[in-house]
């Protein structure tokens, strides 16, 4: 069935406009869906280059490259841009493109919002790089800003930071309330909640999240604010405030939001999974509900970024054991995934490739947050190389893998071209290698003790040091490869089919489109009331 | 139509969320005044304690700070104090404005560790006011305490610290 039925009315006009102004009033989810990976890919290399910078500073003990100052910057900047700036538009990209198109609706329910939420996200990192370029430098007090390093001991250009955090938010938020009003709206007839592809399912709950802890950033920005220029002491003990207040206020945004950057990509996973194993995903019910009680868990488990602050012995336990209760969700994920690919034809395409590295090293990053979770054992972990490894494993084969591997999956399907199969297994092993080098051994020196945020470190690290920073070299330079690859695609690429991958038959309303998908889509309504056709 | 009203759930959902983490703020003082968390230690009370009680002696240590840029004296006559619960006791602070402007002061308290902050009460303290001191003056004030017979037994020393602000840009109209 083809569900691409144009309509010819005299004066609706198809396609694109021409230039740059097709990108500035663009209301099509596609054109929009484009600009956020664009831009997270360009955010990519900028908080890439601050981590070549940071490894280059750690490549030998001693100062060696940049000032212990500027290597606070480019600690701070590398952390806030790699979250704020790549991760998180990057779902946001994904959800715009394939949203509507997994749901059978025409295009986003609030389309004039989305282009938006989208036009102030440059301006927010605008804001944020300039400030490298004034007085006192950028933000130096970490991605985390505790106060009062982030307020009283600031340099200057924190209001700066504040206003960018602000407009970030404001975009998350308008973008997050476009989803769910298009995904509870919008839905083809005899699309029930429960036959949602798991994309959809995994935005929806993450969407919720963001509307629920953003506005508490925002909170926590403003007092920050108020206590720098308006005599506030939210944070200042000297007025009657609590510095620790800040920390709670942070990590109750703070531990959502870690799972806002994860649970797209257990999305994303699984229809990839489920597509080059050629079986439908096993256990679908139980990865829904898997998703909504991690997201439910996360609201009350906050605490254990901050057990060494002093806490009662009740609330490290009650924190302890809330947050070793994630596992058991995540590990049904695990294992549906694993069951999924037991005794499925399996194939091995990059996108593949890149799932079945997430499902593995996605897993480890989980199990020494586990180790992390441990009260006790979390006073030797604390601000250690080994929290540095834990959340690098989780968010860079964990959740920057899931985006790679969604863009090589769907990427024929926006472009209505191949990617080229070896350059990709290349990019592949490579990225897979490299990652590994990287943020393996810093494991074993967190254990030793060796403490994060530092320019210089002792002696006896030096040889991991580095393993991992030639890791990380061969790591940003084998991304080149996957930017290469995506523009020989965009211009020298092989015809894809409407079906693009063997196993995509039946696996979603995306691949009965044609390759490109037109640029409306679904102005008709498919109707899954009636048996499908197309599989 | 049901995407309106949505939208419109969803922003009040956004803007409660909002107001919810400004209601942390007393939320987290109300949570650690009921748990004596934090080492916070509440305004003057005066309890007097029946002698019969099961007293014993411990330490009380006190601890001056100056906060950053604060260049005053501040200090205790002894460091250390060995004392009777359910007694009242006394310790004089001396404070110095060495500097030659006239400055205000604010001392915040802390007891350490945290879990004695319950059983600790002062009777008198400056750190219920601020102080104002001229240029080069000198004042010693003191602090009185008792200390809650109940306290559990394996707390043999309570610290109390007191850290010194200056807060003369706030307090200057006064």
């Amino acid at each position: 069935m083809s569900a691409v039925i144009e309509s010819h009315h005299g004066d609706h006009h198809h396609g694109p406009a021409k230039g740059f102004s097709r990108w500035l009033y663009t209301t099509n989810h596609k054109d929009i869906g484009s600009l956020y990976l664009w831009f997270s890919f360009i955010m990519l290399f900028v908080g890439g280059a601050m981590a070549m910078v940071i490894r280059a500073e750690l490549f030998e003990p001693g100062s060696q490259i940049v000032s212990p100052e500027f290597y606070n910057q480019m600690v701070t900047n590398h952390g806030l841009i790699m979250v704020f700036g790549v991760i998180m538009p990057a779902f946001v990209g994904l959800a715009n493109w394939m949203i509507p198109m997994q749901i059978g609706a025409p295009d986003m329910a609030l389309p004039r919002l989305n282009n938006l939420s989208f036009w102030i996200l440059p301006a927010a990192f605008g804001v944020l790089l300039s400030t490298f370029l004034m007085e006192g430098g950028a933000p130096n007090f970490g991605w985390t800003f505790y106060a009062p390093l982030s307020t009283e001991y600031a340099p200057p250009t924190v209001t700066f930071f504040i206003f960018s955090v602000h407009i970030m938010g404001a975009s998350s938020i308008m973008g997050s309330i476009n989803i769910i009003t298009t995904i509870l709206n919008m839905r083809a007839p005899g699309m029930t909640l429960m036959k949602m592809p798991l994309f959809v399912w995994s935005w929806l709950i993450t969407a919720y999240l963001l509307i629920a802890v953003m506005p508490v950033l925002a909170g926590a920005v403003t007092m920050m604010l108020m206590d720098i220029h308006f005599g506030t002491s939210f944070f200042s003990a000297a007025g009657g405030g609590d510095p620790v207040l800040f920390q709670h206020v942070f990590w109750f945004f703070g531990h959502p939001e870690v799972y806002i950057m994860i649970l797209p990509a257990f999305g994303i996973v699984s229809h990839i999974i489920e597509t080059f194993s050629r079986k439908p995903i096993f256990g679908y019910s139980s990865m829904v509900y898997a998703i909504a009680s991690i997201a439910l868990l996360s609201f009350v488990v906050w605490a254990h970024h901050m057990f060494t602050v002093g806490m009662p012995i009740a609330g490290e336990l009650f924190f302890m054991y809330s947050t070793m209760l994630i596992a058991i969700p995540t590990g049904v994920k695990v294992f549906n995934w694993l069951s999924t690919m037991f005794r499925g034809s399996l194939t091995f395409e990059t996108p593949m490739l890149f799932a079945i590295a997430f499902v593995a090293l996605f897993t480890i990053g989980g199990l020494s947050g586990l180790m992390l979770a441990i009260a006790p054992a979390d006073f030797q972990y604390h601000d250690t190389y080994f929290v540095v490894a834990h959340f690098h494993y989780v968010l860079v084969p964990g959740a920057l893998f899931s985006i790679v591997a969604a863009v090589y999956y769907w990427l024929p399907k926006w472009t209505g071209y191949m990617y080229d199969e070896v350059l990709g297994k290349t990019h592949f092993w490579l990225s897979f290698i490299s990652v590994n080098l990287t943020f393996f051994p810093m494991h074993f020196v967190g254990l030793a003790g060796m403490p994060r945020r530092i320019p210089d470190y002792a002696m006896q690290f030096a040889d991991y040091n580095m393993i991992v920073s030639v890791g990380a070299f061969l790591f940003g330079l084998s991304q080149l490869l996957f930017l290469f690859n995506v523009l020989k695609c965009v211009y020298y690429g092989k015809s894809a089919t409407a079906e693009v991958w063997e196993g995509a038959k039946g696996k979603g309303l995306e691949w009965t489109v044609d390759s490109p998908a037109p640029y409306h889509t679904f102005e008709t309504s498919p109707d899954l009331t009636k048996p499908q056709t197309n599989s | 139509m049901g995407q309106t009203k949505n939208v419109f759930r969803l922003l009040l959902i956004t803007f409660g969320m909002f107001g919810f983490g400004f209601a942390l703020v007393p939320l987290y003082d109300i949570f650690c005044d009921i748990t004596g968390l934090n080492g916070k230690v509440t305004g003057p009370t005066y309890t007097s304690y029946n002698e019969e009680l099961d007293t014993r002696s411990m330490k009380v240590t006190f601890v001056t700070l100056n906060n950053k840029n604060m260049p005053w004296s501040f200090k205790s006559d002894s460091p250390q104090m060995t004392i009777e619960t359910g007694k009242d006791y006394l310790m004089n602070f001396t404070f110095t404005n060495t500097t030659a402007e006239p400055m205000v002061a604010q001392a915040i308290p802390s007891v350490s560790p945290g879990r004695g902050a319950k059983y600790f009460h002062k009777t008198e303290c400056f750190c219920f006011e601020q102080q104002y001191l001229a240029a080069g003056e000198s004042i010693t004030i003191p602090v009185k305490f008792i200390i809650d017979p109940e306290i559990p037994r394996d707390i043999s020393t309570l610290a109390l610290g007191y850290t010194l602000f200056d807060v003369t840009e706030q307090f200057a109209y006064k």
